[in-house]
Order: structure tokens, then sequence, then C-alpha cells
């Protein structure tokens, strides 16, 4: 009788553990690339309201080619790019990915993204050459398509630049001029403020400049980020907050909103987003606000930086490279996808034919005053200089943070910050075994 | 956890009635504790030493890059040794975290447990009123999550959203910056002690409930006054959940990570490593380096352990001392 029970007890536990294997037997099912049948796919996105565009492919080109894609919505930047590199790991990434162009080298160095250079057809000429420079690496193969773009721009308030008698600054001297200028005129007041959270920000102000951060020379890395056009970024920015011309808290806290809403800082350096952000930053001050092209270093030169901007890219764990590449061309060069993108994740489309066509041939609501925004946002994205991403970008941007913390509170240092982050750098590269060149 | 059967066994000895099962007794008593423990053995396995075990093992690795590190098989796993270890404790970021940490830990822990002690002591007093609301009003803060806490004092002392400087700022004070430099320990201090002394309140203050009313009124017979009372009788009381207490929050500072980390990005003054914790998240996923974040957490798990049974260790050689003399 005891035999018997104990018997029982122990082949439903064996059946209840066979049953399990099965399952996960029937859950890693892949037919490596061949295509038979109808194919489902996954993506993870954090632009909101992606499901909705998605919609769009599922309910009309993907129904005819039979291909199902379903949004699994990510938190954004750096957390995404761990949880797909662990998804990886255990060979479980879904078959798209969003993701920022630095973030590509990472990606691409860990072996999860896929060359999709065969399944792309042509869509590079929908693209500006350095927008699609950075989806390809510099190398013959390609590893996303391009999404949004960040071109960087100047945006004031308009009345209050008029109240205090100041004339938009074209270079970035006039632009230091005019912060002293408004200092004088009215000590409470900030031009704008020197942000040490926003590497992002510092990034595409020193691709502006010409700097190089990352480059290769045969099969070693070459990080340039002490170098003497980040230095000048440095040195431009440290000596404003040094004699307190600028405000040196960081953005993108409340106290920064409400300098914004209040005209305590009447000027921000942002990029073609801004308009949302100002929109939730900002809301009593909407219609008073101009964009202008991002001041320059010398005059008559017309180059900009970018902050933001990020692409779709299929992982290498994909059963399905080839469907997943046709819509990732679909998302980001088609008409009514670029369309629906804009009106619902409300993005910047890196795709130059969208730029001025359905949703940006009106201004941002945020911007009525400026009825040709998109027209000048179009013309600045081309002058956008190249940039240089590799693969500890992420390692960079957070010694960006710390050293220039600490620079901006004590209100100097700040080329002695370039150079911590250049040691930090170059340390993580030869730690993890790259060959860097001096 | 005897069972009545083995009770029945043993501690009636020779009695008859226990003969019969004698042969085949021993045998089902001695496989089923076993197989009692199973389904702990196996949970505690699964997910509480195999984890430990392969972050231990993680935490002697590290990944090779080959070339450019570019395309399939640039990356490799390779053993490292004592590797991340070294470089954790040689990096000087670690150790400065855990320096931080001290200083923060002694603020928090005197301050926090005083005061609970002080509120137990004055709820458990004969002439207070109130005490059920008052109790649940210090307790409150506890229930509030503590990013929440955090985000709700990083708005109260952000200088420009700050209701307390606007006041000083009407009355012409000076009003200062709790976000930088040495103000800025008694402000996540602050948001700790907020935190955590109702917590600490309810456990001093449930001891002090279990002691024996009669001991209070032998006192009084004798002229004790209420603070002697409290001095002599309630505090010695009580020291062993004082112990606890003490031990638990050591763990909690320790640990410190969710005030700081809101904190900082509403100011220059919190780096991404300030405590030891937030040094082990940013490698492992702000930089991608699990390799090292585990060497590290290894290292904290092992301070925490030495510190904890070290201080308890301590306390109980004390009591056994006091309670031999």
């Amino acid at each position: 009788m005891r035999y018997t029970k104990h018997r029982r007890l122990v082949s439903s536990a064996m059946a209840v553990t066979l049953g399990a294997t099965t399952l996960a037997a029937c859950g890693s099912s892949d037919d490596g690339g061949a295509r038979s049948g109808p194919v489902s796919l996954t993506y993870w996105t954090w632009a909101p309201g992606m499901d909705k565009v998605v919609d769009l492919w599922n309910e009309g080109p993907g129904k005819k080619e039979q291909i199902k894609v379903t949004v699994k919505k990510q938190a954004s930047g750096d957390t995404l790019v761990t949880k797909i590199l662990t998804a990886h790991k255990a060979g479980k990434a879904p078959d798209l990915v969003q993701a920022e162009y630095q973030a590509l080298p990472t990606l691409v160095s860990n072996d999860a993204l896929a060359d999709i250079s065969q399944d792309v057809g042509d869509a590079q000429d929908e693209f500006a050459d350095g927008v699609w420079q950075q989806t390809t690496l510099g190398t013959d193969a390609v590893y996303a398509v391009p999404q949004d773009i960040g071109p960087m721009m100047f945006y004031y308030r308009e009345d209050l630049f008029k109240k205090y008698g100041l004339t938009v600054p074209t270079t970035w001297d006039e632009f230091a001029d005019t912060a002293r200028e408004l200092k004088k005129k009215s000590p409470e007041t900030d031009l704008t403020t020197f942000s040490a959270n926003d590497s992002g920000l510092f990034a595409g102000l020193a691709q502006q400049a010409g700097a190089r951060w990352w480059s290769t020379s045969g099969d070693r890395w070459k990080v340039g980020i002490s170098d003497g056009a980040t230095r000048k970024v440095a040195e431009f920015w440290g000596g404003l907050v040094e004699e307190g011309a600028i405000d040196n808290q960081p953005m993108y806290t409340p106290a920064w909103n409400k300098a914004l809403n209040t005209g305590r800082q009447i000027a921000w350096v942002s990029a073609v987003w801004a308009p949302g952000t100002l929109s939730t930053a900002a809301p009593d001050t909407e219609g008073k606000w101009a964009m202008a092209p991002l001041p320059q270093w010398s005059e008559g030169e017309n180059r900009t930086g970018s902050w933001g901007g990020s692409s779709t890219g299929v992982t290498t764990d994909s059963g399905h490279k080839e469907a997943a590449a046709k819509f990732a061309v679909w998302l980001n060069t088609d008409g009514d996808a670029l369309n629906a993108l804009a009106k619902e994740s409300g993005i910047y489309p890196a795709s130059t034919s969208a730029q001025l066509s359905g949703a940006f041939t009106t201004p941002p609501e945020y911007f009525s005053n400026q009825p040709d925004f998109y027209e000048k946002a179009a013309e600045i994205a081309q002058t956008t200089a190249p940039s240089a991403w590799g693969p500890n970008v992420n390692v960079a941007y957070t010694a960006f943070k710390d050293a220039f913390g600490a620079a901006a509170k004590k209100k100097s240092g700040f080329v002695a910050a370039v150079e911590a982050v250049q040691r930090d750098t170059v340390a993580d590269l030869e730690k993890q075994g790259f060959e860097v060149a001096p | 956890m005897t069972s009545p059967a083995r009770g029945k066994a043993y501690g009636a000895g020779g009695a008859p009635y226990a003969r019969p099962s004698r042969t085949f007794a021993p045998r089902r008593t001695r496989s089923a504790p076993f197989f009692f423990l199973v389904p702990a053995t196996v949970l505690f396995l699964l997910f509480f030493a195999l984890p430990i075990g392969y972050a231990v093992w993680l935490s002697f690795r590290k990944v090779r890059v080959s070339g450019l590190g570019l395309g399939a098989g640039a990356r490799t796993e390779v053993w490292a040794g004592l590797e991340n270890y070294t470089d954790a404790l040689f990096d000087g970021e670690l150790l400065d975290g855990a320096l931080r940490v001290l200083g923060y830990g002694c603020i928090v822990v005197p301050v926090m447990l005083g005061l609970a002690l002080v509120f137990a002591l004055m709820l458990d007093s004969e002439r207070v009123r109130l005490a059920p609301f008052t109790r649940l009003a210090i307790f409150l803060p506890y229930a509030v999550p503590g990013v929440i806490a955090a985000l709700l004092w990083g708005f109260l002392y952000l200088p420009d959203v700050s209701p307390f400087h606007f006041v000083l700022d009407r009355f012409g004070l000076p009003q200062p910056d709790l976000l930088d430099g040495g103000p800025l320990f008694l402000a996540l201090s602050n948001i700790a002690v907020w935190g955590g002394t109702g917590f600490n309140m309810i456990v001093i203050y449930t001891a002090l409930r279990a002691v024996p009313a009669e001991v209070y009124e032998a006192a009084k017979l004798d002229g004790a006054t209420p603070l002697q009372i409290a001095l002599r009788i309630k505090i010695p009381m009580v020291a062993p959940s004082l112990v606890l207490t003490f031990f638990f929050s050591v763990i909690a500072t320790l640990q410190v990570f969710n005030e700081p980390t809101t904190l900082k990005p509403l100011t220059n003054s919190v780096s991404t490593t300030w405590s030891p914790l937030m040094k082990v998240y940013q490698d492992a996923f702000g930089n991608g380096d699990i390799h090292s974040a585990a060497a590290q957490a290894t290292l904290i798990a092992l301070a925490t352990l030495v510190l904890s049974f070290g201080f308890l260790r301590a306390a109980n050689r004390r009591n056994k001392q006091e309670a031999a003399r």
C-alpha cells in the first residue's frame, strides 16, 4: 500500500518533468531562415504608440506577405542595450530591436545584430550619407535601418530676447557675449545651463566642432575624446560656467522646468525634438519660443551635431532575418508608416523625403508662431557633421557624467574632465582586450 | 520537530505497544524528515545557492575581445582569476563609495534608532494621548516606497521648487543648498530616517508591551520615577530588540541605493558610483560588464556578512557576560 503510493508520487513527478521538457522543446523550435508559411516576429521598442504603426503593417503589407509583427514595449536607453545583450546570451533576443546609433557598435561587437545588407535593397537612397554611415560602422555590412534623427538647433525665447535687447547668436563667440550681456542686464536670468547629466548633448556639440571620438586604424581602435575639438568645446562651456555667465545645474529636473517656464532660462541648445520636451517642461510659454541654427565655431560655417536618434536592427537570433529586414525597411521608408510614426510616436524621420511631407508640412503646435519650422529643420539636418561611435560609448557617457558633474560643481577643471573621460574610455577598451592605437 | 510516533517510541521506552513497530518504524522515521526537507532544499538550491554560485563563477571570468571586436566570434569569455577582485579593491571607486556610505551610516543609524527608542518610550508612558493615531502617524512613512520618498524629498530640497526655500526667502534668511557637499549627507540621511524610524519604533514598542506590568509596579513601589523606570528598566529590557534593529539598520545602510539613485539626476554632487551598490548596478547595467559587477557584489556580500555576524557575536558575548554576572 505504502509503496504503491510512493511509486505513484514518483511517476507523477516524472510525468510533470517530462511534460515540462516537451513544452520547452515546443518553445524552442526554429527554422533557421528558410520561410514556409506565416511568420511571426517580435519587436522591442520604446517609441510610444508603435503598436498602432505596426497595426498598419499587420493589416496591410504584412497580411499580404504573411509576416505578423508584435510590439513589446521597452525602457529606452542603456538598459535596453543590456537587456538585448542578456537575451542574446540566452539565444532568445527578439527578431527586431530599436537601438540608438551610439549603441550599434556595442551591439555589433557582441554579435547581437545581423548584417542585413542583402535584404535592404536600395533603402540607402532614402537617407543622408552621414546617417546611413552610422548603421554600417564604416564596413560593407548594414546592421540597422535608420529611423529617427536628432539634428541640433538653438532654441530661444523670442519675446525675452527682444525685451533684453539681445540678438540671436550665429557664432559661439556671439553666444558667449549674449550670455554675458544678459547677466549684466538681468543678474537673475541665465541664457542657459551646462548640464553634466546629458552626455549626448556634449557629444553632439563636440561632433559639430569636428571631434571624432572613436575611429579605427587597421585592427585597432583610436579614442579621440581629448583631441583639440572636444577640448575647445569643454573650454568654452567651462569658461562660461566659471565666470558665472550661465548656470551649472542639470537639465530635466523640476528646477530646470521651472526656470524655462518662468523665463529664468531663456535659451536651450537642443535638437529637433525639443518642441515635445518644451511643451511639457514649459507649458506656459507656448508660442513664445523660436528656433535657429546652432551657433558656429567660425563665421560662414554651417554645421550641426546630433543629439538622439535611433534605428531598427535585426538580431542574429532571429529565425526570419529576411522577413524582419523587410519590415524594418517598410517601417522607416514607407510614406504611410513614417506619417504614422510622426503622429503616434512624435519622431523626426531619418528618411529625407519624409522630412518635408505629411505630418511635417505644418509646424509643431508649440511652435505655431514659426510656420517654416520643419523646412528650416530639414535644411539644418542636411548640415549634420559625421559622427563616430565606438564599442564602449556607455562607459564614456558614464565617465562624462561623473567627471563633468564634479567639474560643474566646482566650476573649474573642464579640460581635466575631458582627459578623465578619455582615460576611462581607453582603460575600459584595453581591459576588454581591444587593441588601442596611441 | 519530533513526530508523535517517535516521541512515543522513545519516551515510552519499553512500553509493550511500542514493540511491534520497532522493526519497521526506525526506517520510516529516518527517511521521512528528508522527504519533507526536499521541497525546501530544492527551492534553496535552485533560487539561492545556484544563482549565488553562478555569480561567484562569473566573478572569476572576463570577456576578451580580439581585433576590432566587430562581427561573430570576436568576444570570448576567459578565466580571469582574481583580476576582477583586485581591480575592484584597487580601483578606488568602490572604496570611496564605501567611505561615503560609512559617513552616511554614522548619521542614519544613531539618529534613526535614537528617535525610534524615544518615540517608543513616549508611546509606552502612561500619560500619552492619542496613542494609536500617533503610532500610525510615525509608522506611515515606512509604507511609502523608498523611490517615492526620495522623489518627494528631492522636490523639497531643490532650491527652485522647495517650499522651505520659498519661506526662508520671504523672511530674508539664508537658504542652504541641501544637495551639495556636506549637507548632501544630511539630506540623504533625512530620507532614510524619515522612512525607517517608524518601523524600528514598532519593533521596540512591541518589546516594551511584552514587559510584565508587575515589574513596573514593583519599581513604583520602590519609589522609582518614570524617567528612572525608562532608563533602568525599560531600556535594558528591550536591549535584544535594540540589537535586532541595529542589525537591520546596518544591513540596510550597506545596501543604500534608492535614495542616491533617485536624487542623482537632480544634482551634480551625486556621482553614478556614489554608493557601492550603485557601482555594481552601473557596471552591470550601464557598462555591460557583469564580471566586474559580480566580483564587487561578492565583496559587498562578504563585507556585510563579516560586519553583521561580527556584531551579532559581540552582542551575544556581552549578553552572556551580563548573564554570568
